[in-house]
């Protein structure tokens, strides 16, 4: 009885540990969009953020700089899609859709001389209560930092919004722009920062997956997760707490999915693998079937170009 | 000092040399990362935009990139002219190539005339259907057709992995991911002996034709207009903005479909994992670079089918991954959005003397 419990402990840290990205770049997307700004870009970031996390690693051989680096670089990226839609006043939609294309194939540009190359083993904390704690050991212990940060953000996100003054600024620039300028609030400039914090955040999710996760280099590893994210932000109804729910759930399918395979279930891997998408849309329809909920937590202002005449 | 000005109406020379300027920047940008990589960068652009072309082979391949590509463009045209993002045309090309491959497979030992317009027909219905799913989920549910549609990608994708490994598999195939090859009537006639370009053009390009038709001589063209201008205008005109919803859907599902059995009947031959190249998300930056005109997309689909064969032709000589083509891809759409800002907005310099209130 005691290894069934064991199990069922390792089966939930591996839930926990393969909703971690999809927190990362969901919550980095979530106080973007409540800023007003949608960036669909959340793929292309993370991927950028996987590789130069991966290559920084294998360059200098330091961890901590190849996470700083890979929240550089989403940054970076994101930086390109702020300019764009806020100075430049371009379509959210299609200049997302446009940094996810070239951030797929800037990554694969980069990472041809990485394939194959083995990752390097990242330190993971209280490793020896991982082993002594029944059950509970292998869900809360024996994880990395990255980890521990990614659980503890959505609470972190949720007073910040809450609670802060900053918090209130950011909603009040993604509910109504115009109003937000006239009281004398920078819009462009909250605008940048929640661009460049959710590049930065998908950054790391990316990173999450090349050095700890997989610990190694594939083109376009990244597989879709960047989306679901996206997804999640609307299945939370833009609340950081049920981002985390929800990422715990996704994850979980995933994790689930991969353990029915090896359980040999007679159900088709691709059936297996097609179910987090499908609950994805299932989830999408029964969130929006209401549209006044979706409307009272919706940021107003979300893909609206905002211009002012100077 | 500088200052900026919203135009009080945009110059049509403006709305169709932007692209040409975008295309321009994104060249330049282009062989500045080749260099960065440590590529000769004249060199490596004229493997990327010059080998591909120079020979008849070649343009006859650029032909068959460009003609899904352009397909695909038509039909998404609809749905972004009226404000509705589908952004899931790979997934209703693969559903398109399941559901008209499948019919092929039926056909696999018969000939018969009948045989290549009812596949044609079945991959049209299969990608409308399937495009059908996020238009309805949208307009019964409210729900995000961005979302909804991309999500549905994933879903075809791993459907047509199912089938070509289990059920549809070659019997004969050595449990190679495959099917079987199609009869000789199930496929589109090639156009030149010794060359790929194969009739595929011709629905492409009556597409076209179609559209231009629809969007610019019809009212119902009109009405897709407004709907994209203002969806209050379109209410307060009394436009059925439902339908209209439903329709623009069926109309890219069924020019994404279209494109997928253009392929499997066309250059394949076969159902097999990897049927499109992610034509159909690459068919959204054609799209907009064509300006979401049928004309501007023919123009538009051949340069953005060049930097699919630029990749093949500088993955071979350069040893640059294939998905190097994405980042030209996302770069024409980078810039192409950024000197729209030129369409609306006009920079005056204004002398520093001069700046005084």
């Amino acid at each position: 009885m005691n290894i069934d419990i064991n199990f069922l402990g390792i089966l939930i840290g591996a839930i926990m540990a393969s909703s971690v990205p999809l927190i990362l770049a969901a919550l980095g997307e979530l106080i973007t969009e409540r800023s007003g700004v949608l960036n669909l870009g959340v793929e292309g970031m993370m991927i950028i953020g996987a590789i130069s996390g991966f290559a920084l690693m294998v360059i200098t051989d330091n961890l901590f700089l190849a996470i700083i680096g890979s929240m550089l670089s989403g940054l970076l990226l994101s930086f390109i899609f702020g300019f764009l839609t806020q100075s430049l006043l371009t379509n959210h939609v299609a200049t997302g859709l446009a940094l996810t294309i070239f951030g797929i194939g800037l990554s694969a540009m980069i990472g041809k001389d990485f394939v194959g190359i083995p990752g390097k083993q990242f330190p993971l904390l209280f490793v020896n209560l991982k082993e002594a704690i029944p059950f509970f050991g292998p869900i809360f212990f024996g994880h990395s930092i990255v980890f521990y940060f990614a659980f503890l953000l959505p609470f972190g996100t949720n007073y910040f919004l809450k609670k802060t003054k900053i918090g209130l600024i950011v909603r009040a620039v993604g509910d109504s722009p115009v109003s937000a300028a006239n009281q004398g609030i920078n819009v462009l400039l909250v605008r940048y920062c929640c661009i460049l914090y959710g590049g930065a955040m998908c950054g790391l999710g990316g990173a999450y997956l090349s050095l700890i996760y997989t610990p190694q280099w594939i083109e376009n590893m990244t597989a879709g997760r960047g989306w679901i994210a996206l997804a999640l932000v609307v299945f939370a109804t833009w609340s950081p707490l049920k981002v985390l729910v929800g990422a715990i759930i996704f994850g979980g399918i995933t994790i689930l999915q991969l353990h029915m395979q090896a359980m040999g279930i007679r159900i088709p891997v691709q059936f297996l693998s097609a179910l987090p998408y499908i609950m994805t849309i299932v989830v999408l329809v029964i969130i929006s079937r209401d549209s006044r909920k979706i409307k009272l937590n919706t940021p107003t202002s979300l893909g609206q170009i905002f211009y002012k005449e100077k | 000092m500088i200052k900026i000005e919203r135009r009080d109406e945009t110059s049509n020379l403006i709305y169709f040399l932007t692209p040409v300027l975008a295309i321009f920047l994104t060249l330049v940008t282009g062989a500045i990362i080749f260099y960065l990589l440590g590529f000769k960068p004249l060199e490596a652009l004229k493997f990327f935009f010059i080998t591909p072309i120079s020979d008849l082979y070649g343009l006859s391949e650029l032909l068959v990139k460009a003609t899904p590509l352009c397909l695909i463009a038509i039909g998404l045209s609809f749905c972004f002219k009226s404000n509705n993002w589908n952004i899931g045309a790979e997934g209703q090309l693969t559903f398109g190539g399941i559901v008209g491959g499948g019919v092929a497979l039926l056909f696999y030992n018969h000939e018969g005339f009948y045989v290549l317009p009812l596949i044609i027909l079945a991959g049209a219905i299969g990608g409308m259907i399937f495009a059908m799913i996020p238009a309805i989920l949208k307009i019964y549910f409210n729900t995000n057709e961005i979302l909804v549609s991309l999500m549905l990608v994933y879903v075809s994708k791993l459907l047509l992995d199912y089938l070509v490994v289990g059920p549809w598999s070659n019997p004969e195939g050595f449990n190679f991911p495959e099917t079987r090859q199609f009869s000789e009537s199930a496929r589109l006639p090639i156009l030149f002996e010794g060359l790929r370009i194969h009739a595929g053009i011709f629905i492409a390009l009556f597409s076209v034709f179609l559209a231009w038709v629809i969007l610019f001589k019809t009212y119902l063209g009109f009405q897709i207009k407004v709907s994209g201008l203002s969806l209050k205008t379109a209410k307060y005109a009394g436009f059925k903005g439902k339908t209209m919803i439903l329709l623009v859907f069926m109309v890219s599902g069924a020019c994404a479909g279209l494109a997928g059995v253009g392929e499997i009947t066309g250059p394949i031959g076969q159902l097999h994992r990897m049927i499109s190249p992610e034509y159909g998300f690459t068919a959204i930056i054609v799209a907009f670079l064509g300006r979401l005109n049928p004309i501007g997309i023919v123009f538009a689909s051949l340069i953005v089918a060049l930097t699919y064969l630029g990749a093949e032709t500088a993955q071979i000589f350069l040893q640059v991954p294939k998905y190097t083509g994405q980042v030209f891809q996302g770069m024409i759409l980078f810039f192409l959005l950024a000197s729209d800002f030129l369409l609306f907005f006009r920079i005056k310099f204004l002398g520093l003397k001069k700046y005084e209130y």
